[in-house]
């Protein structure tokens, strides 16, 4: 058992590293901003004595280092700065704390990248897993076309189709899915169906040729020759010979899939005009609200980050060679 | 030994079986209407070299095909059923029960993820032969019969604690465990060292008498075979060349092409002595990074004379190679070449130095770059070396080719257009072009077929009495030694165990690593599995 | 030469031999051999690249021509009608194949000079310069592409030269494990050993050696790349901080026309215009996407049962 905590340790140690390195790289968005940006934001007219009141609230006038450490114990206590937006060259500032701006949209986004997952993932491991078995039947080489086909598909020309069919042509849900905190979860649903329905559809696509490509790999192990030459049934080859070995990469495509749908949500939030943040990021980025986008870009980093590293971890504790070492 | 041969006692019978494999967008013939009759508790050996079929024909005989093939005609009738028509789910009822498998590569064919008792009983358990207790008992003393170490708690274990050896016995206890009628054994032995093999067929053999099972026993190796087997098959581009019970086969071989079989092993060399040493390894130690895998070695390569350096892998040899060519730089010693020390790293030594020592390699599929032409692979180094350009260049090369029995035809051809043979023969040709005084050649004839072997070998030893090239010759195989040494070098672990001319290495008495290794070498001779167990024990 | 059976000859012996063919020859029984689909991939590639270089020859009216009537309806003056300040939705999606395409292919290329060029070079060093390049690349690829892109572009700006700039490198991390991990695979190769030892330098092995051999791989990669920067490239402009008007360009099309879908249900045309430029986004990586699987399969020799 010692060396798969080592492993999962390091792996541990190696996530938190990246995060520390991202989180450099987050920071400096704001350190690399051209020295006229002060006038930017608050316009024309300001004045120097605003500009520089603007500055030092920014904390510019101290060295990057102690900013950093600044800005870095903010955010692990849920501070990430106040927004760009709401200043004005006289001095009045009507700016808003990013954490407020973010956490409602947060959960909104969250609701609707698990309405996703619940849907997407059972049914692409399960059309995986069955085009895998049937390989080069009708079924198979038309799931792959299919989804060959969707993946080429930008996720605002899916939107956009669906919202043809389904809101304007024949309206069975809404165009726009326009919720708040107010909203009932059975409305929230109802409004969400089709941002979700989108996703799903973009998700399952990578996700099922993935778990087909990891399913073909294992079929094709010496060992599962062994099993079917040892008179096992298709079952019993799925479920004792190939699945104990198909924990990890399964896992690695759930992970990377589901990562994956952490971005898309961006693209289809603005589609729909969803409150999450995603469209958030994307209208800061507009107006070069860099606050904004360092917070919501650092949310997103360390989701993808985590997923990544559960993946990993999950890998390890399901290899026998790490589980029963010599 | 004698069998029952009565038609009440065939298991099984193979009748005009074909089958063709999907490769290149085409389906080729693998099996061209072969017939196959096997009695009960017998052994059928089938031999043949690569692409003969045989492993298609041994896991045919079970009715089992591999993905990408398909049987197109004949019969394979077991217990009165023709396996060739039946679905799988009515094959599975014989699969794992009546009939067994054992594959090649044994640490491929276990799943990492179950203990090896689990594996060793399933398909007992599964065909409801045994209750699992039983079963796992049973398991435990075949365990035992094969001469495995902790027979009781071995099984225990996952396939990752195991070493190879030790898996092949399990997985032939796995095989055994239904009590089948059949066994197929698919070239069991090959992945394994010489040393190891002697104990895994003697195991083999002794449980396969003992239940008085039937089994095929599929191999390229003629010797194993003939300790094996009851009667001998030939299988040859997909045909049956010739069968007969294996005394009768090894004494009297009917066909020509079985006969050249058997004649290469007779291939010998003789011994000739020279003073003048060409390179030499001086007590050289080298490690790869930590882990130490020379120590204190010393070679002597006389001028025009083959060294065969012989050993079992992790020994070392393939490691003193590359000291030699100066990829790993020792951490002790030097190599002296014509009496002068050449630098240790490849980097510091001079074109001459490099043009002077060749190397040929074991895969000449991936010795030669597969987008460059045999004119650009054997060209480059006449151009490098001694600047021949244009027309020059190429009636050379084309002398060259000649000189390996290949002709101007082959000039423009990639390496995916040659045989294997072809393949090695321009490897040879292109180190013959820098005109060395040495090559390195690293197992140069074991990837390829016995009787394309014995052409390269004759060709080397051509070469070498043409123009007095030294050859330090890399191999695990005792018989190419024999065949082509002057001098043999003996390595196990790193160290030289034993150096000499082959006429003192080949003769008692040996040490004990080397008595241990030539002994273990199988012989044509029936009775030498016997023999040698007989006398160990 | 006369020849006894079964006797060895090296001239006459058989293997696994291809027929030696030459290059023209391998390409056109390739062509003959593929299938509907990957032709049908190549027939609108070669569509799309005839439009873009005579885009002018083409378009009835200049990319930002703008006429009196906004939103007109399909007709035969305006085959598409025009958008919402009366430009023709035709001639700019003519123009849209040569700014869309053109500066994702233009991206693509620098991502391959970029991660290619220092892909290969860690694979040969293989020293301090690979663990350098493969630590920061990892880092870079820890933080999700459009999430970075949209950092990125907040600080300098949507332009198209950042826009080219920025997207070349991040996906110049994804070209560059590639280049590394194909050629690690070259460089173990026995004959890329024997040029070493023949003494041959660095750059005749890198040349001669790795690069015809990585190749195939590379060119798949290429039209996988292609297709992943162009969609990224017009998702930017979709959420309005890619390439910028006047300029036409399918993403920033669909969005500026995105509200006459709402009028579907009384005027189809209309209802199917803002979809016509995401169309044609969803054709080209089709397009691209049916040749790499075809040619994929082909030159990794692996085929499916």
């Amino acid at each position: 058992m010692h060396s798969i905590v080592k492993t999962i340790l390091e792996r541990l140690g190696l996530g938190v590293l990246t995060l520390f390195a991202v989180s450099i790289i987050i920071f400096s968005a704001i350190e690399m901003l051209p020295g006229d940006f002060g006038e930017a934001i608050l316009g024309q007219r300001a004045t120097p004595e605003t500009v520089a009141a603007f500055r030092r609230q920014l904390g510019l006038d101290q060295h990057p280092f102690v900013r950093y450490i600044q800005w870095v114990l903010g955010a692990i206590q849920g501070d990430l700065g106040t927004s760009f937006s709401g200043r004005n060259a006289s001095g009045v500032d009507r700016s808003r704390e990013v954490v407020g701006l973010i956490a409602p949209r947060l959960w909104n986004t969250m609701f609707l990248a698990s309405m996703t997952a619940i849907i997407a993932v059972p049914i692409s491991l399960a059309l995986g897993i069955t085009t895998a078995l049937f390989r080069n039947s009708v079924f198979d080489r038309s799931v792959n076309t299919a989804t060959l086909t969707t993946i080429s598909f930008p996720e605002f020309f899916v939107a956009y189709i669906l919202i043809l069919l389904m809101a304007s042509l024949y309206p069975v849900f809404p165009s726009l899915a326009n919720v708040d905190a107010d909203t009932l979860i059975g409305e929230r649903v109802y409004r969400t169906a089709l941002p979700a329905l989108t996703l799903t559809l973009v998700i399952v696509a990578h996700m099922m040729r993935m778990t087909r490509a990891a399913i073909i790999n294992l079929l094709a192990s010496p060992y599962i020759q062994m099993a079917r030459l040892s008179g096992a049934s298709q079952l019993e080859i799925i479920i004792k010979h190939a699945l104990p070995n198909a924990w990890a990469p399964i896992a690695t495509v759930i992970a990377f899939n589901l990562a994956y749908l952490v971005v898309g949500v961006v693209v289809v939030e603005v589609v729909f005009v969803y409150p999450g943040i995603g469209q958030l990021m994307v209208d800061a980025v507009r107006t070069r609200d860099i606050p904004v986008v360092q917070g919501c870009a650092l949310i997103f980093a360390v989701t993808y980050i985590l997923l990544n590293l559960i993946a990993d971890i999950i890998g390890i504790i399901t290899n026998p060679r790490l589980l029963h070492p010599k | 030994m004698s069998k029952d041969k009565t038609s009440q006692n065939i298991l099984l019978q193979v009748k005009e079986l074909q089958i063709e494999g999907f490769s290149d967008e085409k389906w080729h013939k693998i099996i061209k209407g072969v017939d196959l009759t096997l009695f009960k508790g017998e052994v059928l050996g089938i031999i043949g070299e690569s692409g003969a079929g045989k492993s298609t024909l041994g896991l045919a005989a079970m009715g089992y095909t591999q993905p990408g093939c398909r049987i197109t005609g004949g019969q394979i009738l077991f217990n009165g059923e023709n396996l060739a028509r039946l679905s799988e789910s009515k094959k599975r009822k014989y699969w794992g029960n009546r009939m067994t498998y054992v594959a090649q590569s044994a640490a491929a064919s276990f799943n990492p993820a179950h203990r090896l008792i689990n594996q060793t009983t399933d398909s007992t358990v599964r065909a409801g032969l045994k209750n699992r207790n039983d079963a796992f008992k049973e398991a435990r003393k075949l365990y035992e019969a094969l001469n495995l170490p902790d027979p009781h708690n071995i099984g225990n274990r996952y396939p990752h604690q195991v070493s190879g050896g030790q898996l092949q016995r399990i997985m032939t206890a796995m095989a055994m465990s239904p009590n089948p009628d059949l066994i197929v054994f698919d070239e069991p032995t090959t992945a394994l060292d010489v040393t190891t093999q002697v104990e895994v067929l003697g195991a083999m053999r002794s449980i396969v008498e003992e239940f008085n099972t039937a089994a095929i026993y599929i191999t390229h190796d003629l010797s194993v075979v003939a300790q094996m087997a009851d009667r001998i098959k030939v299988l040859r581009y997909g045909e049956q060349v010739e069968e007969a019970e294996t005394r009768v086969m090894l004494e009297s071989p009917k066909e020509e092409y079985t006969k050249s079989l058997w004649s290469v092993r007779s291939l010998q060399k003789k011994e000739e002595v020279e003073e003048d040493i060409v390179l030499e390894m001086k007590s050289i130690s080298a490690a790869y990074g930590a882990a130490r895998v020379l120590f204190d070695v010393g070679i002597k390569l006389p001028r025009g004379r083959t060294v065969a350096v012989v050993g079992e892998s992790g020994s070392g040899k393939s490691t003193a190679a590359r000291v030699i060519t100066g990829l790993l730089p020792p951490s002790e010693g030097s190599v002296m070449f014509s009496g002068e020390s050449l630098p240790a790293e490849l980097k510091n030594r001079t074109r001459e130095q490099l043009q002077k020592i060749q190397m040929i390699y074991q895969m000449a599929d991936v010795a030669m770059n597969p987008r460059q032409t045999v004119r650009e692979i054997i060209g480059r180094p006449l151009e490098f070396y001694l600047g021949m350009k244009g027309e020059l260049n190429r009636s050379r090369t084309i002398e060259l080719l000649e000189l390996i029995d290949l002709d101007e035809s082959f000039i423009d051809r990639l390496p995916s257009e040659l045989s294997g043979g072809q393949k090695q023969r321009i490897c040879i040709a292109r180190a013959l072009a820098a005109n060395p005084e040495v090559i390195i050649c690293d197992e140069v004839t074991s990837a390829l077929d016995q009787i394309v072997q014995e052409g390269i070998l004759q060709l080397l030893m051509r070469l070498q009495k043409e123009f007095q090239i030294s050859y330090l010759f890399i191999t695990h195989d005792i018989s190419t030694v024999k065949a082509i040494s002057d001098q043999v070098v003996v390595m196990s672990e790193g160290k030289v165990v034993e150096q000499g001319l082959k006429s003192i290495v080949f003769s008692p008495p040996h040490p004990d690593y080397t008595q241990l290794l030539l002994s273990s070498v199988p012989e044509m001779d029936p009775d030498w599995l016997t023999n040698i167990l007989k006398k160990r024990s | 030469m006369t020849e006894k059976p079964n006797t060895y000859s090296a001239l006459s012996e058989v293997g696994a031999i291809r027929e030696n063919r030459t290059i023209f020859a391998n390409i056109k029984i390739s062509l003959l051999k593929s299938p509907l689909t990957a032709r049908f991939g190549m027939v609108v590639i070669l569509i799309y690249a005839v439009v873009a270089i005579f885009a002018p020859l083409i378009a009835p009216y200049g990319e930002a021509e703008v006429f009196p009537i906004p939103y007109a309806p399909w007709s035969s003056e305006f085959i598409f009608g025009t958008d919402q300040i009366g430009r023709d939705i035709f001639s700019r999606m003519v123009y849209g194949a040569r700014n869309t395409v053109g500066i994702a292919v233009a991206t693509t290329l620098l991502a391959f000079l970029i991660g290619g060029s220092l892909g290969l070079a860690a694979a040969i060093n293989r020293s301090y310069l690979d663990l350098v390049f493969s630590r920061t690349v990892d880092v870079l690829m820890a933080i999700p592409q459009l999430i970075f892109a949209l950092v990125l572009l907040s600080i300098f700006g949507s332009t198209v030269i950042n826009l080219i700039m920025i997207i070349a490198i991040l996906d110049s991390t994804r070209v560059f494990r590639l280049t590394r991990a194909v050629s690690l695979n070259v460089v173990v190769m026995d004959y890329v050993e024997a040029a070493r030892l023949r003494g041959e330098g660095l750059g005749w092995v890198m040349r001669k050696e790795i690069l015809p051999n990585i190749l195939p791989p590379l060119i798949a990669e290429f039209g996988l790349r292609f297709c992943f920067v162009f969609l990224s490239i017009a998702a930017l402009s979709f959420l309005g901080v890619g390439i910028q008007p006047p300029t036409a360009d399918w993403g920033s099309m669909v969005r500026e026309n995105a509200s006459l879908i709402q009028f579907a249900k009384y005027d189809l045309k209309a209802g199917i215009t803002p979809l016509l430029p995401a169309a044609a986004i969803a054709l080209l990586t089709v397009a691209v996407n049916f040749v790499v699987d075809w040619f994929l399969h082909k030159t990794s020799g692996i085929r499916d049962e």
